[in-house]
């Protein structure tokens, strides 16, 4: 299996580590690699977008030509994961996005960009998840705000009522960070639906 | 059901949120105007500044943080984090831009010290930080303290790279060091870099007529003693011995001017830029802008960095670092 991290700017390497650690436990065989150019999109199973800066991400992407064939390929039904500026680059609709931002526009949602507030209000907190008993470390940072779902999306997350994932046949989107725990079940639920 | 605990301002969100700027550029801006120019441009943060360094060096006088109406205004224009320097050691400054809600404090030698023996404790806050070293001494003591992120000192202000590569290979060859060295000779060195936290009370025992002596039980820095610090920098010497690389995101400062600067310091192995002067004193802003941040991204090949560094115009007038009249490197060891 191999599976892509867009890695034009973000926490890429922890998304890569985090993967093939799911991998393992999986038992899945196969590489995880940093992705930065449209050529590396060939033959993969899985696509990965990180946190970051939603609009570096943004910029950087348009200019690799890497976006519209990742929007093509996620329309054609490559699984793909987002977290935080990554759920932001697949959702619909964005509120606070800056001029000549675009998006893959893959997910039925409508996030709003930072709206837990700054830094100093980032947090931590414990998640249910909809497919596994077992609470989730939420890591949400400067985090973007899933405010409406419509269509296909379906909740598989959620801090205290609210909706902070979501999934969509191939699509999946994290208004968190994963990643920055050492909880693979995520990644390992993401893996399971792409193989 | 089980119980939502939230919490803030924990180490990792603190490193978490210096995670996210990875691969970025971060450009210091004076005004709403040149923070839209960076945010535009792609930049992952701006650091929000009353004047850029080449500013600061050429008015001489003291350097202090900036009118918090000013980088207010920048939070307002902008998107992306917003970051703010503090003087060496100031909380005073330092619990001002925390409450003001800036995403991160550069502690920063740019700025003139407040404290001539410590740097802020900055596990006491929930905004992360981000602190300069020269050596790993130096990166090992701020991340002691508490800070989230490291970068360079370099030389601020002068357009002139060598101080930046200077302190890389310092603190890249000393890590490299470390994995040859058995515990007891990283314990040797976790003593060796705990030593700075006993100038204070070292002058307090000569002016007093003291033996130079430190005492087991008695605080030198905050409340810690010297033996508590020592065995704080052991554990993260061990640490970086491990990873073989500083255990926080570390970015390149101090003398960035170009893209090939710019590609030059990832190539060394950094995480990313901070670019002070080197934006908005160069001729074409917009331009420089994009291309450090494509630099950034495409560091590894060549022919893009030949290309984005065609005709940029004049990049900003460099100084020599022997001509300078204040290094800004030596303050806050």
């Amino acid at each position: 299996m191999k599976v892509g991290v867009i890695g034009v700017q973000g926490a890429v390497n922890e998304h890569i580590e985090a993967t093939k650690k799911a991998m393992e436990r999986l038992n899945i065989s196969g590489e995880v690699f940093w992705l930065k150019k449209a050529e590396q999109l060939k033959n993969i199973d899985a696509l990965i977008i990180p946190g970051g800066e939603s609009t570096t991400i943004s910029r950087l992407m348009i200019k690799n030509n890497l976006l519209d064939k990742v929007k093509d390929l996620g329309e054609s039904g490559l699984p793909i994961m987002g977290t935080c500026a990554g759920l932001i680059l697949l959702a619909k609709q964005i509120e606070g996005a800056v001029r000549d931002q675009r998006f893959l526009e893959l997910l039925d949602v409508r996030v709003s960009r930072n709206a837990y507030g700054r830094q100093v209000d980032s947090f931590e907190a414990l998640l249910k998840l909809t497919f596994d008993a077992e609470p989730f470390l939420g890591v949400f940072i400067r985090a973007p705000r899933i405010i409406e779902i419509f269509g296909k999306a379906n909740p598989i997350a959620y801090y205290k009522d609210e909706v902070v994932g979501v999934e969509q046949g191939n699509i999946v989107g994290l208004a968190f960070h994963p990643e920055l725990t050492d909880d693979t079940r995520l990644h390992e639920y993401f893996l399971k639906n792409a193989f | 059901m089980f119980e939502v605990i939230e919490q803030k301002g924990t180490e990792r969100l603190k490193r978490g949120f210096a995670k996210m700027v990875k691969g970025g550029v971060i450009m210091d801006v004076t005004n709403a105007e040149q923070a839209q120019i960076a945010e535009e441009a792609g930049a992952v943060a701006v650091m929000a500044l009353e004047k850029v360094p080449a500013d600061i060096r050429k008015a001489g006088g003291v350097a202090r943080m900036a009118d918090p109406k000013k980088i207010e205004e920048i939070m307002d224009a902008v998107t992306i984090p917003v970051m703010a320097k503090i003087r060496i050691g100031h909380y005073g400054e330092a619990y001002a831009l925390e409450a003001l809600g800036v995403d991160m404090i550069d502690e920063s030698e740019v700025l003139t010290p407040a404290d001539s023996y410590f740097h802020v404790d900055k596990r006491k806050f929930k905004v992360p930080f981000v602190c300069g070293a020269r050596n790993l001494g130096e990166a090992v003591r701020r991340i002691w303290e508490g800070a989230a992120m490291i970068r360079t000192k370099g030389e601020a202000g002068t357009g002139n790279i060598v101080e930046a590569v200077r302190h890389i290979h310092l603190v890249n060859k000393n890590i490299k060091l470390l994995k040859r060295l058995n515990d007891d000779q990283i314990y040797v060195i976790a003593r060796k870099f705990a030593e700075p936290y006993l100038r204070l009370i070292l002058d307090i025992r000569q002016i007093s007529g003291l033996e130079p002596k430190i005492l087991e039980n008695g605080p030198v820095y905050e409340e810690y003693t010297y033996q508590e610090i020592v065995d704080g920098i052991y554990k993260i010497l061990l640490e970086i011995k491990k990873l073989q690389r500083l255990p926080v995101v570390n970015f390149a400062a101090g003398g960035v001017a170009t893209p090939a600067d710019a590609a030059l310091m990832m190539q060394m192995g950094m995480d990313g830029v901070f670019v002070g002067s080197g934006i908005f004193k160069s001729s074409n802003p917009e331009k420089m802008a994009r291309a450090i941040v494509e630099a950034v991204n495409h560091y590894d090949e060549p022919d893009v960095i030949a290309e984005i560094s065609k005709d940029l115009g004049e990049p900003m007038r460099g100084l020599e670092i022997d001509k300078l009249e204040v290094r800004l490197e030596e303050r806050g060891v």
